[in-house]
């Protein structure tokens, strides 16, 4: 007959991972970490001025938010939820109006063919030292949204997919498109030094 | 032979409980996947402002944070209820931000130092001033790849 061996007695089991599993609730929090990305230009070498680079009027998208948080697109008063619309029209230039940027036609290759793009285009964004952060991120995230939904319209209509659900060397092309160009002026010191 | 049973009370069979401990541990791994080991202790408050084309920060050895609120309670007295930075576990003044990106930066293997992230994790009514401030010193520091830190909205 074999040798029984003793059960061993597992009743504290439940504690030790109630105990653990009360650890790591203190320990960690919930929120997922996610954020709007952006990429800062390189800053400008201490010997070199800043220069003020020539756009062309028609080329420039003026966005400002004043310390109000109130937003001006190109010298007029403006909600933040129209300025996706006026974005994408100025991006995209669809009628060709020579109040909006030039559009030059080139050839992307891949899918995409031919195709006319608006390739000086600027979006400036300035504001105020008292500007409210959300007011600020909002017209930020507004203008991405303005792109991305461009490039998913994009991708739609000559992929008939999402633009999230390509690979990354279509998305590259698209982006070539598409490229996001959101200037931010230098903080300017008004007074004072 | 009838027995007379007269002091045996009629015993509770004892609840099996062989497979709490499992479900004990379910619950462990479930909490374990779905959040995330706080970075600090925060000694500024602030409530992240709204956005929705939200991209998730992969990978965390990566990400640095800034922190950019008021001081909670027990520090109000002695840092008073203007805007604060805080880094890592302490405050800080704007020109340190620099020093300590570097310091970060060469804590981390070559190969990552060219992906790092700085996670800027602001009140939502701060002014910009301040965030313009940590910007110019993240330029300086050559950490361009940043990340506005927000929450997704639902509705306007």
């Amino acid at each position: 007959m074999a040798k029984k061996v003793p059960q061993i007695n597992a009743s504290s089991m439940a504690d030790i991972s109630f105990l653990l599993l009360i650890f790591f609730l203190v320990t960690t929090s919930m929120d997922v970490n996610q954020g709007l990305a952006r990429r800062l230009p390189a800053p400008i070498p201490p010997d070199q001025k800043a220069e003020d680079k020539d756009i062309n009027k028609r080329n420039l998208l003026v966005v400002k938010i004043n310390s109000a948080n109130q937003l001006m697109v190109q010298g007029e008063l403006t909600d933040v939820k129209r300025l996706r619309e006026r974005a994408k029209e100025f991006i995209k230039n669809k009628d060709n109006a020579d109040y909006y940027p030039k559009v030059y036609e080139e050839d992307f290759g891949g899918k995409i063919g031919v195709y006319k793009y608006t390739k000086d285009h600027v979006i400036s964004v300035q504001n105020d030292v008292d500007t409210q952060y959300q007011a600020y991120l909002e017209v930020q995230n507004e203008l991405v949204a303005a792109y991305n939904e461009l490039r998913d319209e994009l991708a739609h209509e000559k992929y008939h997919k999402g633009y999230n659900e390509l690979d990354e060397e279509d998305q590259k092309l698209i982006q070539k498109v598409y490229p996001q160009k959101i200037s931010e002026a230098e903080p300017k010191n008004y007074g004072g030094n | 032979m009838a027995k007379i049973r007269r002091n045996e009370k009629r015993e509770m069979p004892a609840l099996n409980t062989s497979s709490l401990p499992d479900i004990i541990f379910m619950l462990l791994f479930f909490f374990m996947s779905v959040t995330s080991m706080k970075e600090v202790t925060y000694k500024v408050q602030f409530k992240n402002p709204q956005a929705t084309e939200l991209t998730k920060l992969e990978n965390k050895s990566l990400v640095r944070y800034i922190y950019v609120g008021t001081p909670t309670a027990e520090f109000r007295k002695q840092y008073g209820a203007e805007t604060r930075i805080q880094l890592n576990d302490q405050f800080a003044e704007v020109s340190d931000i620099s020093e300590y990106i570097i310091n970060e930066r060469s804590s981390m293997k070559e190969s990552d130092q060219g992906l790092m992230t700085v996670s800027i994790k602001a009140d939502k009514d701060t002014k910009m001033g301040v965030i313009a401030d940590i910007k110019q010193e993240l330029r300086r520091a050559y950490a361009l790849k940043i990340s506005y830190a927000a929450t997704q909205r639902t509705s306007y």
